[in-house]
Parts: C-alpha cells; sequence; structure tokens
C-alpha cells in the first residue's frame, strides 16, 4: 500500500515536471526526495546540489560550481524551481518564514526573509507543507516574506514580470492557484483524505470544485525507487506520519 | 611592503563603540569568531552590525553589544533558529533591517562598487518595503521602464572575516568550496581585518591553489590575525567542520553560564583550552 509520505513525495516530485534544464531546490526531506524522483523518472536535465556549493548528479558527481553568489545569480535568471517551506501562507501565497506576531516586537521570531522576497518574484516557486493547519494556512501571514499573487500584481508589472507559483503541497493535499483571481485551489486530495479534512485544517476558504480529483498513484517503479533507492531508510515517514 | 599582521587584540583596539561592523561568512559557516570573542571581551558595544547573520549575531545580541542589526537571516544552520538572536528580538532589545539575500549581496556590491544603491527585482510586494519604510524604488531609464528597489549601499567602517590561508600583506585566500561574500565585505569598509587559519609566505599562499581562490587582496585589508581554530565553532572548510556538539551547547545553555565558562577568560587561548577541556569532558 502506498503511504501519505509516498504520495507526497510523488505530488513533489510533480512540481518539476516539465521544467526542462533548471535548478531543482529542494526544502525538506520531502520534496527533496520528489525532486530526486523527478530527475530519476520524467525529468532527467534538472540540476541539483549538494546542499552547499556544489552541482552534483544523483550518485554525488560533481558537475558544477554554485556558491551563494552564483546561487543568487541563478534565481534571478530564472532558471531554477524552488519548494520552500512556509511557516504562514494565505489564499493568494503570501509566504511568511521571518516571525509571529508584530515585526517590530515578535512573538516568535523565525529565521528571517532570507531569499523568499528574490525567489518569488524571479523563480517559479512552490511550497512544501508537512502538518496542514489553520496555524500555517492563515487567512493573513504576519509579514510577507514570500510574495503572492495579490501582492506582486499590486506591486506593478515589475514584480508580477517573473512571479509564479506552481504549487503547494501537504501532508493532506495539491493546491494551486490556477483560478480567474490567483486563489488557492484544493488542486487534488491524498487518498484517504477528505474535503471536509482538508476544509477544517485550513484557515480561509479554499476554491474547490465539485469533483476533487485523487493525487495520482506511483507507478511500480517509483515506488521502488522510493523505497529502495532514494529513501531506503524510510526518512519520509519521520516527516509525514501516515494517517 | 607594510607586514600588516596583528593579533585580535591589536584589532579590537582599532575599533570603538558606535560603528558600523561588517562580519563575513555566512550563517554558522566560517565565522571570524575569534575576532568577535575579542569584541566581546572588549568594552566595545553600540554596534551596528551587517551580517549573513549566525552565532556571530547571536553572541554580541546575548551580551548586548548590537544597537542595530542589517540581515536578512541569523542561522546556526544544522539548528534553524539562534536561540539569542530570537531572545534579543522578542525583547525588543536591538533594531532591525530585514532585507532580502540578494538585496544585502546588492547592497555590498553597491558599497564595494561606491555607488549609493544598485536596482535589484526583489523586495517590491514583499514586507521587507513595509519594515524598511527607508527604501526607495528606482525606475529603469530604458524603454521597458520597469521598476526595481533601489538597495542602499551597505557601507560599514569596519569588516571582520575569517579565510583559510593569508599572508603578511593582507592577501588571503579561501580552501573550500564557497568564497561566500567576504571580498566583497572587505572591499565595501574602510578598514578591513582578516584573521586566518594559518598565516603563510606569500610564496606558499600562492602555491595553496588555484590562482581564482585568492579571494581577498591586501589592497583592501588593514589587519591580518593568525588564529588556528579562529572559526570554531561554526564551519572552516576544508580545515574543519563545524563544531555540532558544542555548538548545541551553546544553543541550549542560559547565556551567563556559557559567558562564564568559554567567554570570561582573558585570551583567545584561555577559550580554546576551555572548548577542549569541555571536549574531553564529553568522552
Amino acid at each position: 500500500m502506498t503511504t501519505r509520505a509516498e504520495y507526497c513525495v510523488i505530488a513533489c516530485a510533480e512540481a518539476w515536471r516539465d521544467n526542462g534544464e533548471v535548478l531543482a531546490s529542494p526544502m525538506g526531506l520531502v520534496p527533496a526526495f520528489g525532486a530526486r524522483l523527478a530527475k530519476r523518472t520524467f525529468s532527467p536535465d534538472l540540476l541539483l546540489t549538494d546542499g552547499e556549493a556544489m552541482l552534483v548528479g544523483l550518485d554525488g558527481t560533481v558537475e558544477g560550481w554554485l556558491p551563494y553568489r552564483r546561487h543568487l545569480t541563478m534565481v534571478t535568471g530564472g532558471r531554477r524551481h524552488v519548494m520552500m517551506g512556509a511557516s504562514q501562507i494565505d489564499r493568494y501565497g503570501n509566504q511568511n518564514i521571518s516571525c509571529i506576531g508584530d515585526w517590530q516586537r515578535p512573538s516568535r521570531q523565525l529565521l528571517g526573509v532570507r531569499g523568499a522576497p528574490v525567489n518569488t518574484l524571479n523563480n517559479p516557486v512552490s511550497y512544501w507543507v508537512p502538518k496542514h493547519s489553520a496555524r500555517v494556512f492563515v487567512e493573513r501571514v504576519d509579514m510577507v516574506s514570500g510574495v503572492g499573487y495579490d501582492r506582486a500584481a499590486a506591486a506593478g508589472p515589475s514584480a508580477a514580470r517573473y512571479h509564479r507559483l506552481p504549487r503547494v503541497v501537504s501532508d493532506l493535499g495539491v493546491f494551486d492557484f490556477a483560478t480567474p483571481d490567483h486563489r488557492m485551489r484544493l488542486a487534488s486530495l491524498h487518498p484517504g483524505v477528505t474535503v471536509e479534512q482538508v476544509r477544517e485544517a485550513t484557515g480561509f476558504e479554499l476554491v474547490i470544485a465539485a469533483e476533487v480529483p485523487y493525487t495520482r498513484e506511483p507507478t511500480a517503479e517509483e515506488l521502488r525507487l522510493i523505497r529502495e533507492v532514494i529513501d531506503p531508510r524510510g526518512l519520509r515517514d519521520r516527516e509525514v506520519r501516515t494517517a | 611592503m607594510t607586514d600588516k599582521s596583528m593579533t585580535c587584540e591589536d584589532v579590537i583596539g582599532q575599533l570603538h563603540s558606535g560603528m558600523t561592523l561588517g562580519i563575513g561568512g555566512w550563517g554558522s559557516r566560517r565565522k571570524p569568531m575569534a575576532l568577535v570573542r575579542a569584541l566581546l571581551r572588549s568594552e566595545i558595544t553600540d554596534l551596528t552590525v551587517i551580517s549573513y547573520g549566525g552565532p556571530d549575531i547571536g553572541l554580541l545580541a546575548a551580551a548586548g553589544r548590537i544597537r542595530k542589526l542589517v540581515a536578512p537571516f541569523v542561522t546556526l544552520d544544522s539548528i534553524p533558529l539562534e536561540p539569542h538572536f530570537r531572545a534579543a528580538r522578542e525583547q525588543g532589545a536591538l533594531e532591525l533591517t530585514e532585507l532580502d539575500e540578494a538585496m544585502f549581496m546588492w547592497g555590498l556590491h553597491a558599497a564595494a562598487n561606491r555607488l549609493p544603491f544598485l536596482p535589484v527585482r526583489a523586495g517590491l510586494g514583499s514586507d521587507v518595503m513595509r519594515v524598511n519604510p527607508e527604501l526607495r524604488t528606482v525606475t529603469s531609464p530604458y524603454a521597458d521602464g520597469e521598476e526595481f528597489v533601489a538597495v542602499p549601499a551597505l557601507r560599514m567602517d569596519a569588516a571582520l572575516v575569517h579565510l583559510g590561508r593569508a599572508d603578511r600583506l593582507g592577501n588571503a585566500r579561501y580552501l573550500g568550496p564557497d568564497p561566500y561574500f567576504d571580498d566583497l565585505f572587505c572591499e565595501a569598509a574602510d578598514t578591513a581585518y582578516v584573521s586566518c587559519e594559518q598565516l603563510v609566505e606569500t610564496a606558499e599562499l600562492a602555491k595553496a591553489g588555484p590562482p581564482q581562490t585568492l579571494l581577498v587582496s591586501r589592497h583592501s585589508v588593514t589587519g591580518v590575525v593568525e588564529a588556528p581554530n579562529g572559526a570554531h565553532f561554526t564551519s572552516c572548510a576544508p580545515d574543519y567542520e563545524r563544531d555540532e556538539a558544542f555548538q548545541r551547547l551553546y544553543a541550549t545553555t542560559p547565556w551567563p553560564e556559557f559567558a562564564a565558562r568559554f567567554l570570561s577568560g582573558a585570551s583567545e587561548h584561555d577559550y580554546q583550552s576551555a572548548v577542549r577541556a569541555w571536549h574531553e569532558e564529553q568522552q
């Protein structure tokens, strides 16, 4: 039986389908497994890093140099698709990793905005949320780090020009912004999850079609790759508990 | 030619309260920690610090030395959230100019190139603009007419960086895979101090690796300090990895206790001895 974590790996991998020769930058274990699965199967041209300054193949073979300063060029050049985390995200995809509460004196200081502003204006940005809850999927984020569709549009053509948020993957389903006004839509449910569960765990009203498809099944070969090659130690089950 | 070698104490003797200080490295990687520790042994305070923040910020914040921080993040990398920086922010103990990573980089470039600003496609639409109301935008003078954020130059009075090898003239080379932005820090500052793992003769420095790893040139360096293990507990590839056990201790020990045990000595030597003693206890 396919586990919830495995559906999440598949859903993350799909973010990089048809991306061509771009850097896949996954943050978190499940997105990392997804990127590797995509590269091993349907997106072989993807570039990966070792998490430090090297571009590496699936077996670790070094094929390039990517220190932070060049990594930032890759971001602004657009040849990259990152999957970031989100401490908060709203219906238009505005994301916060900076702090919780009032920025002047936060109740919880987090990382800071990091590269979220430059990422969201320059290269496609997807998000991974391992524990879908109304504390993460909020009406309003406390500090817009990653820019959502409404804010990008309001900031003008220079902000919107390369802005694209392909998908949000959580432990409950896949979400996108494929609606006329770019409000977040429930694109697919992971098998075993109900629409009601997603509604209850989301702090704003999602766009939900009458018929919501399920996240696709992995192929037998994909399952084998996940279980035997990519994550033989089963670390994915620590990030996403099987319901 | 000028021999610029000096001690940590000599460097700190040239700094003063109220300065704008840049600190190189990235997160918990290749931070000039020996110089930061020397700063902690001094009375210098009221600093404006510019940094891709790691434990340099945590230590200085915990000791109450930072008035204003300019940073896109503060992290210990393997421990995502820096506890002392968090505490300082949650207590409102320091002022913050929060910039995006790329905005920060172009601010360094602007300063190094003596430009008042550089345009970036970053920041627009984000709350970076809200929390930094002094930021301005600039419109492209060309046909596209696009609007960008004009990141002001991050000019600094002094920069502190740590590299693998240096000579007495102030030339320095990184031996790990990432230069970070240490050359820009040196060029963006009125004075710059390089600590290094090992001070070597110029001829030996040249032989230690390919020419493009000679990152910092002497014209942008005021002083050079030999500080073996001087990035501890951050990483200094390939000479050593981050001291994860010690970093955990740092992150979980109440500040007064940590400071009393490791930072109350009279010198960097005392610190290194205290760390060795702690490691021996752990075995």
